[in-house]
Formats: structure tokens, C-alpha cells, sequence
């Protein structure tokens, strides 16, 4: 089969399904349903494996399937770009779609909206291949936006509970935000190359190197800078970037589930594969490398200690989801394009492996989110809690994980850097490790070591989660639920496969996948070169001698002292967690309040926006508009015809009096002026 | 020999005079009317000066035909002043205000 025929087979069998779960499935029932998600995904995964061996082989696809627009000068089309990062892609994404579409019939079993559950996430698969598939900015846009809506639609699944609704909303807002930024780099793109296809794109952007753009008179920016800047605004909402971070944690009022495929492996890193894509562009612009830089730095080292004063188990994780797109965004900074995938297949899967366990141990105690209330659970939840502890490790970098190799490999790409900001970066990079470590460890010890804290949750008032929870809300995981009795189980097998099948690469994938796709020219000509790259590649010596020489380099030690720390913290001292959390005071509250953005966004955009409509309409429309221009004008003719109406004064020898001084003037004006 | 320019100054005293009368007038219409005869009586004088001056009977000739309009238009005046006296009851000039504005 050729590769035009895998990738629309791959593209549209999850349209087909959702379709089929979408409009069918109320009628014809739940197993239909999840059965014609599931087949169509296994059908898009299975051609993404097959697509991946011929490219592997050397085969490579860019052509149009459908000419939508042409015009003078104006072709836009849907085509497919099927090369090296491409497949990559494609094979994360259908493996880690497929994989929560199996773990939804355990975890989304007695909810009623089951089947449209199934026709969204099938839906986001579809757009999710358009989007990476796609060989040109428009069908790009198109994937981005649906991604986009899909998202909303699923974190506000539940739409009787109001904060899914508020926070589905803030998701796409943000996302919006962002798209303008896109929009506008899109815009320029079609301006100075006119045209939206990538190949004619890359294959010019060496003439615009110089081209200069004068924004505002006197003030020259760099052409391509300028695009990648816009473009890279657009990756700041979808992959959540500081300042455009603050949907992803509230998207956890969506199920598990999609916190797994969404928000952690695959709609988060599209604004990752983007720059990578774009390679070209931004090889040429090192002006947008470093805002790239400097940006992933702050969020990848601030967020993560957010993660730190987090009890919804989500809300850990979400965070922690935050801090790793700031290791793939630095290093993408650093030029290390390949880095930055490698890190973002590793992260998927371990990412959803730890979202799909604690969706695991959310289940197992009847939708209980609160860390507080766990503890204990490794005896009775033993798949879960071993799957968890390999996701940890990962999460944490610890050799031989997949995790390890892959972080490691954005600290050597921030030393080998050039850029302006690297040691920002890299100073940034190794607290971040640090963090990682200690937050994934407090997480695994909190909820599955120490003492059982489930046995009271039954009774308590659930007042303290970070989200304002709603009594009054039904179906939900902060619904007041029925009280945990006896002792909780594991999960169905429909969710500890999963579960292992992910935990499985998150081991391996690492060590077997490094030395091809870092060094050895797996991404051939999809991803531009750099000398961040060439740099590494001069220092690498395969990944055992990478796991080996780690013992003797900062990050290990530095991820070993925060598992120290956290064991010290949860197992060993229970009590003095609160007492340090009570004298760091005013700092465990600024990260209690992630640091205010959100109050601030309400305050200066929400609040701010309200008050400039009022303004604008008392001021603007009722005094200026209505007042002055159109009563006012009225009234000033009233005024001065009821002047004027004094001249008719009704008595005839002031008329007599007006005529003969007009004479008289007129007499004077002819004789004086015009000797006549 | 009187200068010209005498007559032509006493013509245009009288014509002032009258204008002023006109409108400083506010008690009798009658006296309006008969600013409005001195007006043309000052011209006419302006008329016969220059006639003598010139030597030219023109300017006589003509003060006859002023002399028969402003019969004429004292006598419809004073018609109508009757008639408005028949109706207003009063001729003052300020109660002449239903035109006003």
C-alpha cells in the first residue's frame, strides 16, 4: 500500500468512527459505540506503524489530495507531508489515543454521556493526524483550531458542573490568545512568500534572511523574526507557555482520560512539533530562538514548584505537565529541535501513564482526587501502584528510564547552546530537575505509602480542593459521592492494560531510541541542522556510557537528593512537611495562589474589559456620541435660532430702521471699496 | 450766491432728522407719517438744489411727480391709520407688535 493511501487511512478512519459513535451511537447502544472508535483508531495506529516502515525505508510523501482554493496567484489545498517527523508523530499519537480509548470503557463506565465521550476523543484523533500530517499552514491552522474546540468540548464534558464550564472556556480563550499570534505569523508568511505550502516555504526562507520589516517607523525587526515570534505565540497557548499557561491546570476538570491524551501527551505538544516543523524559519532567527529560551525557562522551572503545594493528585501532575513542555520549548530555544521531539514521545508516554494511574486510583476510590484522603494504596493496588512507580522514575529522569535520556539530553543540548540565554536556561534546567524529582516522588508517597487516610473520606465535606468545588453539580468526579465501604480493588483489566502497555516504553523507549534518532540522522532533511546538534553529537557515546557518565554530572545527584528529600518529607517524618510549609509562609502562599495569574488575569483582562465596555458606553456612547454630537447639535441650534428670533421684533420702524442702514452700507461698500 | 453744498447739508439734516424720527418714535403713528413726509420733502429739496445749480429744469419737473406720490401715499396713510385706530383702539406705535417673532 503506497503512502498516500496509509495516511488518508490513517487521517480519516478516526472521522469515521467518531462519526459512527457521534450520530449512531445513542441508537444503537455503548458497545457499538466504543467499538467503532476503537477499531478506527487501532485501523490509524496500525497505518501509522506501517507508514513508519516505509519511511524508515527511505520512501517520503508530499502532495496535494484536494485542491480547495485557486485562484490568481491563491492555491490553498489539503495535502499530506509524510517524512521522518511526521511518522514519528503520528505512531505517539495514535499509539497513546488508542490506548485511553481502551482505558475509557473501564474508567467512563457508568456516566451517561459514554458514547459522545467516545465520538469526541475519536474526533480529537482526527485532528490531531490533520494537524501533524498536514504540508501546509492552513490544513495546519485547520488541525490547531479543531484540537482546539475538541478540547473545549471535553474538559466541559461534564457540562451541568460550572467550573468545567468556566474552565473549558478559559482553555479556549487562552488558546485564542494565541491564535491570534498564529494567525498574524501565517498572514506574514503568505505575504512575503505567497504561498501556504511548506516545501516552496522552506526552500525560500534563505532569500528573506535579510529582509527587514519596519514596524513602527524607525524600529526594524528582522522578517523571519518577526514570523517565528508570531508563530511561536500561537505554540505559547496551545502548548501552555508562562503567561498562557493558566487553562491547563483548570483542564482537569475534565475526565481523566482526556487529562491523559489532551493536556499531557498529544494537544500540548503540538505547539512543540510546530517549531519543529518550522525548523527552517527558525534556524534563521535567533531573535525568536531566544524569546523560545528564555520563555520555556521560566515555565519550566516555576511551574514546577507550583506542583510542590498541589494535594488534587491531577493538579501534581498538570503542573508537572507545565514544567516538562518548558524542558521541550528550552530546548527547542537551544536549537536541539530532535531533542525536543525525543523528549516529547518520552513524555507522552510517560505522561499518560501517570494520568491513566491516577485515573486508576481516582476510580478505585470513587472518584476521591484529593491526595489527602489516599495513602496506603500500594497493597490494594498493585498494577497501578507499579505502573505508577515506573511513570515516577521516568518523570523524574532516573537512569535507566526513558525519561533520564531524554532529559538529559536537553541539559547537554542547553550547554552545548549558543544562544544568549543558555546558562539562564541550564541553571533553571537543573533546579527544575531537582523539583521534578521531589514533586513525582511526594506524589507516589503520599498516595500509595504511608498511613490510610481513605477510610474517613466518606464523611468529610470535600471544601479543600483547589478548584471551587459544586455541591449542587451530578455525574462529576467532586460530586458527593456514596462513601468508600471496605477496602478499594484494582481496577478492570480495560484499564491496567493500558496502563502496562504504556508503562512498557516508558522503560525502554529511552536507551533503544537515542542513538538513531538524536545522532543518527533519523530526521534527515524534516528537521533543519544546527550546531547544537553537531556539538552533542561529537560528545555522545552511546546510551550506556550516557547512563554510566550521569553518575558523575550534577542532574543524577541533584534527582536523587529530591527523591531523598520526599522520602524524608512522606515517609520518614510525616509532621515536618507542615511545619516547613508554616514557616516558608508568604512563599507557600504565593504557590498555593500559582502566583496570582489568575487573579491578575481576572482583574486586568476580565474585569478590566467589563470596565472599559461600561466606560466606553457611559462616556463614550451616552456623553460624547449621544450628548454632544447628535442632543448637542440640536441644542445649539435651538439656542441661536431662539437668539436669531429676537430680530423679529413685530414693530415696523426697526424693519424701516434695518432697511436704511442696509442701504447705507451698501452705498458705502460700492462707494469705498469699489468706486463705483 | 448760496453754496451748493448748504442746500445739500439741509437736505441731509432733514433726512436724518426724519430717519431718527422714525424709529425714536414710539408714541404716535401720526408722527411716523409724517417723518415718512419729511423724508421725501428733504429729497425734494435735494432735487431743486441741484436743478438751480445745474440749470437744468429736470430736476423741478421731477419734484412735481414726488410731490403727487406722497399725497397720494399720506392720504392711503392716514386711511389706514384710521382704520387700524377703528380696530386697535389705540395708536401707539408699540402696540403695533403681532408681528413679533
Amino acid at each position: 500500500m503506497d503512502l498516500m493511501t496509509l495516511s488518508c487511512i490513517a487521517a480519516f478512519a478516526p472521522l469515521a468512527g467518531a462519526m459512527l459513535a457521534g450520530f449512531l451511537g445513542w441508537k444503537l447502544g455503548r458497545v457499538f459505540a466504543h467499538t467503532s472508535a476503537i477499531a478506527s483508531v487501532a485501523i490509524s495506529f496500525a497505518a501509522s506503524v506501517a507508514a513508519f516502515v516505509q519511511v524508515w525505508h527511505g520512501a517520503s510523501l508530499d502532495s496535494e489530495l484536494y485542491s480547495w482554493i485557486v485562484g490568481d496567484g491563491f492555491h490553498l489545498q489539503i495535502g499530506f507531508l509524510v517524512d521522518r517527523l511526521t511518522v514519528t508523530m503520528m505512531c505517539v499519537v495514535t499509539f497513546v489515543s488508542l490506548m485511553v480509548h481502551v482505558y475509557t470503557i473501564g474508567y467512563m463506565a457508568d456516566d451517561p454521556g459514554y458514547q459522545r465521550f467516545f465520538a469526541y476523543i475519536a474526533l480529537f484523533t482526527f485532528s490531531m493526524m490533520m494537524l501533524v500530517m498536514s504540508n501546509n499552514f492552513l490544513q495546519l491552522f485547520f488541525g490547531w483550531e479543531a484540537v482546539g474546540l475538541v478540547s473545549y468540548l471535553l474538559i466541559g464534558f461534564w457540562f451541568t458542573r460550572p467550573t468545567a464550564i468556566y474552565a473549558g472556556l478559559k482553555a479556549f480563550l487562552a488558546n485564542r490568545v494565541g491564535d491570534f499570534g498564529f494567525l498574524l505569523g501565517i498572514a506574514l508568511v503568505f505575504a512575503a512568500f505567497g504561498t501556504l505550502d511548506y516545501a516552496p516555504v522552506f526552500a525560500g526562507a534563505g532569500r528573506f534572511a535579510h529582509v527587514v520589516l519596519d514596524l513602527v517607523p524607525g524600529w526594524n525587526w528582522s522578517l523571519l523574526s518577526v514570523i517565528c515570534i508570531c508563530l511561536f505565540v500561537g505554540a505559547m497557548g496551545k502548548s501552555a507557555q508562562f503567561p498562557l499557561h493558566v487553562w491547563l491546570p483548570d483542564s482537569m476538570e475534565g475526565p481523566t482520560p482526556i487529562s491523559a491524551l489532551i493536556h499531557a501527551a498529544t494537544m500540548v505538544t503540538a505547539g512543540i512539533f510546530m517549531v519543529a516543523r518550522m525548523s527552517p524559519l527558525f534556524e534563521l532567527s535567533p531573535a525568536a530562538l531566544s524569546l523560545v529560551m528564555v520563555v520555556g525557562a521560566i515555565t519550566m522551572f516555576f511551574m514546577a514548584l507550583v506542583a510542590l503545594v498541589m494535594f488534587d493528585i491531577k493538579r501534581v501532575i498538570a503542573y508537572s505537565t507545565l514544567s516538562q513542555l518548558g524542558y521541550m520549548t528550552v530546548a527547542l530555544g537551544a536549537s536541539a529541535y530532535p531533542v525536543a521531539i525525543f523528549h516529547l514521545m518520552t513524555h507522552a508516554f510517560f505522561k499518560a501513564l501517570l494520568f491513566l494511574g491516577a485515573g486508576s486510583v481516582i476510580l478505585a476510590l470513587h472518584h476521591e482526587q484529593d491526595m489527602r484522603r489516599m495513602g496506603g494504596l500500594r497493597k490494594y493496588l498493585p498494577i497501578t501502584y507499579w505502573t505508577m512507580v515506573v511513570g515516577t522514575l521516568a518523570n523524574a529522569g532516573l537512569p535507566p528510564f526513558s525519561g533520564f535520556f531524554s532529559k538529559d539530553s536537553v541539559i547537554e543540548a542547553l550547554r552545548a547552546s549558543t544562544a544568549g540565554a543558555h546558562t539562564f536556561a541550564y541553571v533553571l534546567a537543573l533546579g527544575g530537575i531537582f523539583v521534578s524529582a521531589l514533586y513525582s516522588f511526594r506524589l507516589l508517597f503520599f498516595a500509595f505509602h504511608g498511613a490510610e487516610r481513605f477510610e474517613s473520606a466518606g464523611h468529610a465535606e470535600h471544601a479543600e480542593h483547589d478548584a471551587p468545588a459544586d455541591p449542587a453539580a451530578e455525574g462529576g468526579e467532586e460530586a458527593p459521592h456514596e462513601a468508600l465501604h471496605g477496602k478499594p480493588h484494582e481496577s478492570p483489566w480495560v484499564v491496567t492494560v493500558p496502563l502496562i502497555l504504556l508503562a512498557i516504553p516508558s522503560v525502554a523507549i529511552g536507551a533503544i531510541t537515542i542513538g538513531p534518532m538524536l545522532y543518527g540522522g533519523w530526521f534527515g532533511s524534516s528537521i533543519a541542522a544546527s550546531r547544537t546538534m553537531e556539538e552533542m553529537a561529537r560528545e555522545f557515546r552511546g546510551p550506556l556510557a550516557m547512563a554510566l557518565d550521569s553518575f558523575a554530572s550534577l542532574p543524577l545527584w541533584l534527582g536523587l537528593a529530591g527523591l531523598a528529600i520526599a522520602w524524608y518529607l512522606y515517609i520518614a517524618r510525616p509532621g515536618v512537611a507542615a511545619v516547613v510549609k508554616r514557616k516558608s509562609g508568604f512563599l507557600a502562599t504565593l504557590l498555593e495562589h500559582k502566583y496570582y495569574l489568575d487573579e491578575f488575569n481576572d482583574w486586568f483582562f476580565a474585569r478590566g474589559a467589563r470596565r472599559l465596555g461600561t466606560g466606553l458606553w457611559l462616556w463614550g456612547d451616552k456623553t460624547v456620541i449621544d450628548g454632544i454630537m447628535v442632543n448637542g447639535t440640536a441644542h445649539l441650534i435651538g439656542w441661536f435660532a431662539g437668539r436669531a428670533r429676537r430680530m423679529q421684533t413685530g414693530y415696523i420702524y426697526h424693519y424701516a430702521f434695518t432697511m436704511i442702514f442696509g442701504v447705507f452700507a451698501l452705498l458705502s461698500f460700492f462707494w469705498l471699496f469699489l468706486k463705483l | 450766491m448760496i453754496p451748493l453744498n448748504y442746500y445739500l447739508v439741509l437736505g441731509a439734516l432733514l433726512f436724518a432728522i426724519s430717519v431718527a424720527g422714525i424709529f425714536l418714535n414710539r408714541k404716535n403713528l401720526i408722527v411716523l407719517l409724517m417723518a415718512i413726509e419729511l423724508m421725501l420733502l428733504a429729497v425734494n429739496l435735494n432735487f431743486v438744489a441741484f436743478a438751480h445749480a445745474l440749470g437744468d429744469l429736470s430736476g423741478q419737473v421731477f419734484v412735481f411727480f414726488i410731490l403727487t406720490v406722497a399725497a397720494a401715499e399720506s392720504a392711503i396713510g392716514l386711511a389706514i391709520l384710521v382704520a387700524l385706530f377703528r380696530n386697535l383702539r389705540s395708536i401707539h406705535v408699540d402696540d403695533l407688535g403681532s408681528l413679533k417673532g
